[in-house]
């Protein structure tokens, strides 16, 4: 399979990893921003490569893993209502609110399905007029375009019975709040490659130098992350700060400029609560008042008491 | 015999669906019996027409197994919930070793299936029987009301005898032991999953499903000593490596590049966010036996059609810090757990 098998052969992976270890003269702590790429690294062991004293802390990029539990516990109030199919991706269907999780919740009679693409839960609305069809939309910058564009359909097509319950988050806020927490140990950043397709890397050059931190726009194969190890590496040992970008295959400086269009469209910036981290200022998207009408909060009401 | 095949008519012409009364113990539930059931099952055993069947059986030990089929869609690419639900009971029976004989088949059907849905699920079921050399016996027939069944589930029972001194089983695998897998992995699931979804591919992807029986009883006449054979159902290959591993109270170790996954099974994964190795498969197992002995059992997968892409992946080690440790493409150690659940699509 091009673009991946290239980026999987060993030989090139065991040639990325001897650069990194003859780099590295020095201890450093590098953080993965994005799940993904903690699965690949996980997935083919590629830890076991680097250098003793080279760090890798994994990041706060998973969407699943960082909704937090008052959204989950809306969610689950939500499908539970009479004449609601609630859509959502399948990893979300797992993740425990304050009592249970969505696998639960469907066991007891809710309807929800899984759905790989928020234009199948526009699909699923049209074919279910009586119903009210919730898309649970988590996610990062990657995924904020198509769920938009799930918005800008059902407004096109006047589907009055759907609606979103969005949980979308914000990449850079998250570093600076890493970057400004008491005792950080994180001294260079891999950025997440998909996010950066969307969003470019325009956001990054203040965080570069403001706290002097490398970042390394990267991709997801395990030769891209031992790359951009091995750049973020080369870039602290030579006391660089720079935003450099190794998943150029996919990642152009301006991002996808049609994909911004539909955030700004759809979307505004909020503070959001992070799972298990926080709440930062401008840290989420929400659903602009312009969509007001789609945003499953204001159509449901306000959801359970948190506990 | 009669024979069958798709084009046969349905034998039962009065209602174009099942009804409750179609499995209410009256005229219409013996229509059914006799002109569906009898006639595509059509054997000396079947019609005593009895509460259950009499055998003789040419062993001392026999092997039983039972599994219950509620796959969806009924029809899917390279099968159907009737010959699956005929491989699959057929199949654990070869894993113990045994060759298979008898077969019993419950049907609890949703009142509203389409009668000729019925009767195309019980001939594909009339002609794998035939296929894999077992008589389907004995039966029942149970009618759910509308909305209480998911159209057709199927319970199918065997039978099967196996020669004096066989032995297989997870508890005899030994240290040093070679694991053998007899082809590509991950197209059952990813074909359902594909059709259930309404997922479109390129490549047109059919399920795995097959009877393993006559591969298997070739692997018993040659009489290596085989430790262990497994099919790697529902959990996929992960799945029986633990099980196996953690009954054994050993390690087993494989090599992920040894494993083979044909190119439209490792992009849909991708794509999905799931990993081959705990895709389920209908066709596929691993044959675990000592070390000396996996080339001539390699040999004779090879030979076959179902083993064409037989491998050798990986060995069993003494126990280690987990059941089943597998070795990346780059050399490098991680361990193949069991999945707390269903496998899930992922958005991360």
């Amino acid at each position: 399979m091009r673009f991946v098998d290239e980026f999987r052969d060993p030989e090139r992976v065991h040639s990325c990893a001897a650069e990194i270890r003859s780099l590295t003269t020095q201890p450093w702590t590098i953080m993965e921003i994005c799940g993904g790429q903690t699965h690949s690294i996980v997935r083919y062991g590629l830890d076991q490569l680097l250098p003793d004293g080279l760090t890798l802390v994994h990041g706060p990029g998973c969407p699943v893993c960082v909704t937090p539990v008052e959204m989950i516990n809306k969610a689950i109030d939500i499908a539970s209502q009479p004449d609601v199919i609630l859509c959502s991706y399948g990893d979300m269907l797992r993740v425990p609110g304050s009592g249970r999780d969505l696998l639960s919740a469907k066991a007891l009679g809710a309807d929800i399905r899984i759905v790989y693409s928020p234009l199948d839960a526009i699909k699923t609305a049209r074919a279910n007029p009586g119903k009210q069809v919730v898309f649970f939309a988590v996610g990062f910058e990657t995924t904020a375009p198509a769920n938009g564009m799930s918005i800008l359909q059902a407004a096109r097509e006047g589907l009055g019975n759907y609606s979103m319950l969005a949980t979308h988050v914000r990449v850079p806020p998250a570093m600076r709040a890493i970057l400004t927490s008491q005792g950080t140990r994180i001294q260079g950043f891999l950025a997440a490659g998909h996010v950066c397709t969307v969003m470019g890397i325009d956001e990054y050059l203040p965080i570069a130098k403001e706290f002097h931190v490398p970042i390394v726009v990267t991709g997801f194969e395990p030769l891209d992350v031992l790359q951009g190890i091995a750049e973020c590496v080369r870039q602290l040992e030579q006391g660089r700060a720079e935003v450099s970008n190794q998943y150029s295959r996919v990642v152009r400086s301006e991002g996808n400029p049609h994909a911004r269009r539909v955030i700004e469209e759809v979307f505004e910036i909020v503070p959001r609560n992070w799972r298990g981290i926080g709440t930062f200022p401008e840290s989420g998207l929400g659903i602009s008042s312009k969509y007001r009408d789609y945003d499953a909060e204001s159509r449901f009401g306000p959801g359970p008491p948190t506990s | 015999m009669t024979d069958f095949n798709q084009s046969c008519p349905i034998p039962i012409a009065d209602y174009p669906h099942i009804l409750l009364a179609h499995g209410g113990g009256g005229r219409l539930m013996n229509q059914l019996i006799e002109r569906m059931f009898r006639k595509a099952f059509d054997n000396p055993e079947l019609n005593h027409c009895h509460d259950g069947a009499c055998l003789d059986l040419p062993a001392q030990r026999i092997a039983l197994t039972t599994d219950s089929y509620v796959v969806h869609p009924l029809f899917f690419p390279g099968g159907d919930i009737g010959s699956m639900a005929v491989y699959g009971t057929v199949n654990d029976l070869a894993m113990c070793g045994a060759l298979p004989l008898y077969l019993t088949a419950g049907f609890i059907i949703e009142e509203g299936l389409p009668m000729e849905t019925l009767w195309r699920v019980v001939q594909s079921m009339s002609h794998a029987a035939r296929e894999a050399g077992v008589s389907v016996v004995t039966g029942d027939t149970k009618v759910v009301n509308h909305g209480k069944g998911d159209g057709l589930f199927i319970n199918t029972a065997g039978v099967g005898v196996l020669k004096p001194g066989i032995e297989i089983g997870p508890r005899q695998i030994r240290e040093g032991d070679a694991i053998l897998l007899n082809g590509d992995i991950g197209s059952h699931g990813i074909a359902i999953m594909a059709r259930r979804e309404g997922l479109e591919f390129e490549t047109a992807l059919e399920s795995d499903l097959a009877n393993l029986s006559g591969l298997v009883q070739e692997l018993m006449e040659s009489h290596l000593p085989i430790h262990c054979m497994r099919d790697l159902t529902r959990g996929g290959l992960a799945s029986a490596l633990n099980e196996i591993a953690s009954t054994a109270d050993l390690t087993i170790e494989i090599h992920e590049n040894q494993i083979p996954v044909k190119a439209a099974v490792r992009g849909a994964c991708g794509l999905l966010g799931l990993d081959p190795l705990y895709v389920a498969n209908e066709g596929r197992f691993i044959i675990i036996l000592p070390e000396e002995d996996a080339e001539p059992c390699l040999s004779i997968l090879q030979a076959h059609p179902l083993g064409a892409q037989a491998v050798r992946i990986g060995s069993v080690r003494k126990k280690g810090t987990a059941p089943v440790e597998l070795v990346t493409p780059f050399g490098l150690h991680r361990i193949l757990d069991l999945l707390s659940g269903e496998q899930l699509p992922r958005i991360c």
